[in-house]
């Protein structure tokens, strides 16, 4: 039996699939979420040096991983959207944006909350803050080049276009700011094991699933409701029972 | 082979000609450059040492700020005659055309900041081994700056509001050059080694060289469709 490997590449096709995708990705969030924080913020004890100001690491390193692994996707999505031309890929890549810049900005702002008390101030100009920073600086410069232009498929080609060149950027960008100046402690999870404790680290993933999952649930929402909007006048969103209401 | 040097030498001499017919337009950016750089004295202050200090930051500042206003015309005025399009259906490579026209717009807009840089290096009392060196890091600079922008002036081609997009859009990815280039300075100033700065420069300027024309190409293909 042949399998059609591009048959949710159709809006028609995936628009009821993400339907019945997102109450899962949102519930098993919700859950995951739930214990993550009660793992996190109850379980697990207090830090030897950082004593309890250490747990702002349950949100903050989740949504900092969080925001560059949304770029690296939706530089895929929209490299896909540019070459093989799918409309549902750029889609997708418009779709995860902003939730990407949310994380960036979540993982920024839980930072400055972690700096304060730990640097004694609340921006110091580390390389991992910077580059943090100028990632926020990517997701809004995408987000805007497609919104100031009218043609979607215009603004979709043109917006991956700056996504590729952006994600080609960010390790010189990284590297370059690395090298500038850096007082960031450096990571506690290497693949050569790591120096935390099991519950922090359960709790860790557990939030970190947490948020991937809510991410997911956020994404496809968002792309619905692109899809509703650009297909507007096709025959089959007429004839959705939500449109016809 | 040689067809495209004539072509590339072509594009650079058309745009230059048209550069020095409209004088103006040259003239503003560069009065920009040395006004910006001006002002800063004046926000924070006439101690010399601190001056002395910030001078290579400011200067860069300032260069990518002017460059930024220059590359809004980059393609405007080919895009709003027309030209662009008979460009885009010429045999050759569009990418060696877009190579000339970033040449001959570093040549109206980069060498010339580059070539003022003394004058107000010593208005802000740097030595002469950091004025050479700032000199040399804006001569390697100023073209990736060109280069990195025409992609987003090619994004951003006959859009409202197209030019404070286009700086949102081109700033961020010029922070690598603005930090080798400060960088090398300050190397020079506290007596350290700076040819790794000058390399990392260099290999941005090569990477630039060989990528930003041809992305440029498909990004003016984009919007033009």
């Amino acid at each position: 039996m042949a399998i059609n490997w591009f048959k949710y590449a159709a809006p028609i096709n995936f628009y009821p699939l993400a339907g019945k995708l997102i109450p899962w990705f949102a519930i098993l969030s919700a859950l995951l979420c739930a214990t993550g924080l009660y793992l996190g913020f109850v379980v697990a004890p207090a830090d030897a040096t950082q004593g309890e100001f250490y747990r702002i690491i349950f949100i903050h390193v989740p949504s900092s991983i969080l925001s560059m692994f949304l770029y690296m996707i939706m530089a895929a999505y929209a490299a896909m959207g540019l070459i093989f031309n799918t409309r549902l890929s750029s889609m997708m890549a418009t779709a995860i944006a902003p939730t990407g810049a949310l994380f960036t900005f979540i993982a920024l702002w839980t930072g400055a909350l972690w700096g304060k008390p730990m640097w004694g101030a609340w921006w110091v100009w580390d390389a991992r803050l910077t580059s943090e920073l100028i990632l926020l600086f990517l997701y809004l410069g995408f987000i805007s080049l497609h919104a100031s232009i009218d043609d979607p498929r215009r603004a979709d080609r043109a917006a991956a276009l700056l996504a590729i060149v952006g994600s080609v950027n960010v390790p010189i960008i990284y590297f370059s700011v690395k090298w500038w100046n850096t007082l960031h402690q450096g990571s506690t999870i290497k693949f050569t094991g790591t120096s935390m404790q099991i519950t922090m680290q359960q709790a860790m993933f557990t939030m970190l699933a947490a948020c991937w999952l809510y991410a997911m649930a956020i994404a496809l929402t968002r792309v619905r409701s692109i899809i509703l909007e650009r297909e507007r006048n096709t025959q089959w969103v007429a004839e959705l029972a939500e449109v016809k209401q | 082979m040689k067809t495209l040097f004539y072509l590339l030498m072509l594009v650079v001499r058309r745009d230059l000609i048209l550069a020095m017919r409209r004088r103006a337009d040259v003239l503003t950016t560069l009065i920009f450059f040395v006004m910006v750089v001006s002002l800063f004295p004046l926000g924070v202050g006439p101690e010399t040492d601190m001056l002395r200090k910030m001078a290579p930051g400011v200067l860069w500042v300032a260069a990518l700020l002017s460059s930024m206003l220059s590359l809004g015309r980059l393609f405007s005025a080919d895009y709003l005659d027309g030209t662009l399009e008979q460009m885009l259906l010429v045999p050759q490579p569009l990418s060696m055309l877009v190579l000339g026209k970033i040449a001959s717009h570093w040549m109206v807009s980069g060498l010339p900041l580059v070539l003022l840089t003394p004058v107000l290096g010593l208005q802000f009392d740097m030595s002469i081994a950091a004025i050479g060196m700032l000199m040399l890091t804006l001569l390697l600079g100023t073209p990736i700056l060109s280069m990195v922008g025409a992609i987003g002036a090619a994004l951003t081609l006959g859009l409202r509001g197209g030019g404070v997009l286009l700086s949102l859009l081109v700033l961020p990815l010029c922070i690598p050059v603005l930090i080798f280039g400060t960088g090398a300075v300050q190397a020079v100033v506290s007596g350290m080694n700076v040819s790794a700065h000058l390399s990392l420069m260099g290999a941005l300027l090569v990477l630039a060289l060989v990528f930003t024309p041809w992305v440029t190409a498909q990004a003016l293909r984009i919007s033009m469709e």
